[in-house]
């Protein structure tokens, strides 16, 4: 029960990572690969958040009323993620009008299939 | 308070393995649409409430349209 | 083949990876550089939300850095996308009165949500991006609600231009005047919690989220258009 407290947000980080790295290494269809490549990017972000975390700690924002004299959790990090998730997005709306753009031109989104045609 | 977070983080990983199985792509991406949704439950309790709604906004909303729209250009079924 | 090489590859580098995490501990504060922005955060920039400051205040140059990326993505997608020579003419049928009086209805309100995002980002948790993500939702909710209506792409264009160069502008001026270096904060900071206060903060912000909405909002409508 203590390791599953301690640790339980890195697996769910890591367990995203390698599902999105096993997507990008064996699927076929580059839709897919796209998709592996989304869920990728979510598990980085997961795990760069949770290591700026700190015990009962509250978020970095001041209220009005002073009530409790609690630790804050690291507010760098979250500056971090927050650009990430934005370029994020635009590298997948790039690369998915890159995917419509090759279907077009060779009628087919199997990578095996597009490698071995020539020009 | 650990079961919700074990059990949030099992019913992301199970999803995000449902959409490397799927055959049908719109299946598939509506699966990787829960996973954000569950990343950005999780980002409210590590105590981040920007990111949280950042990752809610474009993850979960404008991802899955980008998606749905490039599919619906293209062919919908993974041969 | 290839999926049991990859198997034991994601294996390998999954055993490295955990022997290396347990040396990390779960909780426990571990940079320095999150204290001072906690405790001077308050008195040198005026902001509430601490990241928001730095966001916008202390890393600003990486902020004008990812507004470069997410252009570059918006015009690369425009250069990529060519239409079709011919259009095969599909007959789109209209929406029902149903859908399309509330669809309409639900614009503006969505649309003033978004702009309370932004406009408080310095007070509540929100900001620029989030705000303008749900700006483009507005958009979205449009072109699928009501079929067939276009939003004018000049326009989004031209917001977004302005509001790019709003934000180098102000950058400029804070070089010339003020702290002398690029972004500095040289409006008055203000009384902490009220509106206008934090310096050039709500400037910043307003004119990140116009241009994040317009830019996510072109995107959706080039994409839509090169199937129609």
């Amino acid at each position: 029960m203590n390791f599953l407290n301690s640790y339980i947000y890195y697996i769910g980080a890591f367990g995203l990572i390698f599902i999105g790295l096993y997507i990008v290494l064996v699927k076929r269809n580059l839709i897919k690969v796209i998709i592996g490549l989304s869920i990728l990017d979510t598990g980085i972000n997961l795990f760069l958040i949770s290591i700026g975390y700190i015990s009962k700690g509250t978020a970095p924002i001041f209220e009005k009323v002073e009530a409790k004299l609690a630790r804050m959790v690291d507010p760098v990090p979250q500056a971090l993620v927050l650009t990430a998730i934005v370029i994020g997005v635009a590298v997948l709306a790039l690369a998915l009008s890159l995917a419509i753009r090759l279907y077009h031109h060779y009628d087919t989104l199997n990578l095996r299939k597009i490698k071995d045609q020539r020009w | 308070m650990i079961f919700i977070v074990s059990f949030l983080v099992i019913v992301m990983l199970i999803s995000a393995i449902a959409a490397s199985i799927f055959k049908d792509l719109m299946n598939a991406v509506i699966a990787s649409c829960l996973v954000s949704l569950i990343a950005a439950i999780l980002f409210y309790l590590l105590q981040a409430p920007d990111v949280a709604m950042a990752e809610a906004a474009i993850g979960a909303a404008l991802v899955t349209a980008v998606f749905v729209i490039a599919i619906s250009r293209t062919k919908r079924y993974e041969e | 083949m290839r999926k049991i090489i990859s198997l034991i590859l994601i294996g390998v580098v999954a055993i490295g990876i955990a022997l290396a995490v347990v040396n990390i501990p779960f909780g426990t504060p571990k940079t320095k550089v999150g204290n001072y922005y906690i405790n001077k955060g308050r008195e040198e920039t005026g902001a509430a939300n601490i990241v928001t400051s730095v966001v916008v205040n202390y890393r600003g140059f990486d902020t004008l850095g990812e507004v470069t990326v997410l252009f570059i993505a918006a015009v690369g997608l425009s250069a990529v996308l060519v239409t079709r020579k011919k259009k095969i003419e599909r007959k789109i049928e209209p929406s029902s009165l149903v859908l399309n009086t509330g669809c309409r209805f639900l614009f503006p309100l969505i649309l003033f949500f978004g702009a309370y995002i932004f406009i408080h980002g310095h007070l509540t948790p929100g900001g620029g991006f989030q705000g303008g993500a749900i700006i483009a939702s507005a958009f979205l909710l449009i072109y699928l609600g009501c079929r067939g209506r276009r939003i004018s792409e000049t326009r989004t264009r031209a917001a977004e231009s302005l509001s790019g160069l709003v934000f180098v502008v102000v950058g400029l001026i804070g070089l010339a005047i003020g702290g002398h270096y690029f972004l500095s904060n040289f409006l008055p900071k203000g009384i902490l919690f009220y509106l206008f206060s934090a310096g050039i903060i709500p400037i910043i912000y307003i004119a990140i989220g116009f241009k994040v909405g317009s830019e996510l909002a072109g995107i959706i409508d080039r994409l839509m258009e090169e199937s129609e």
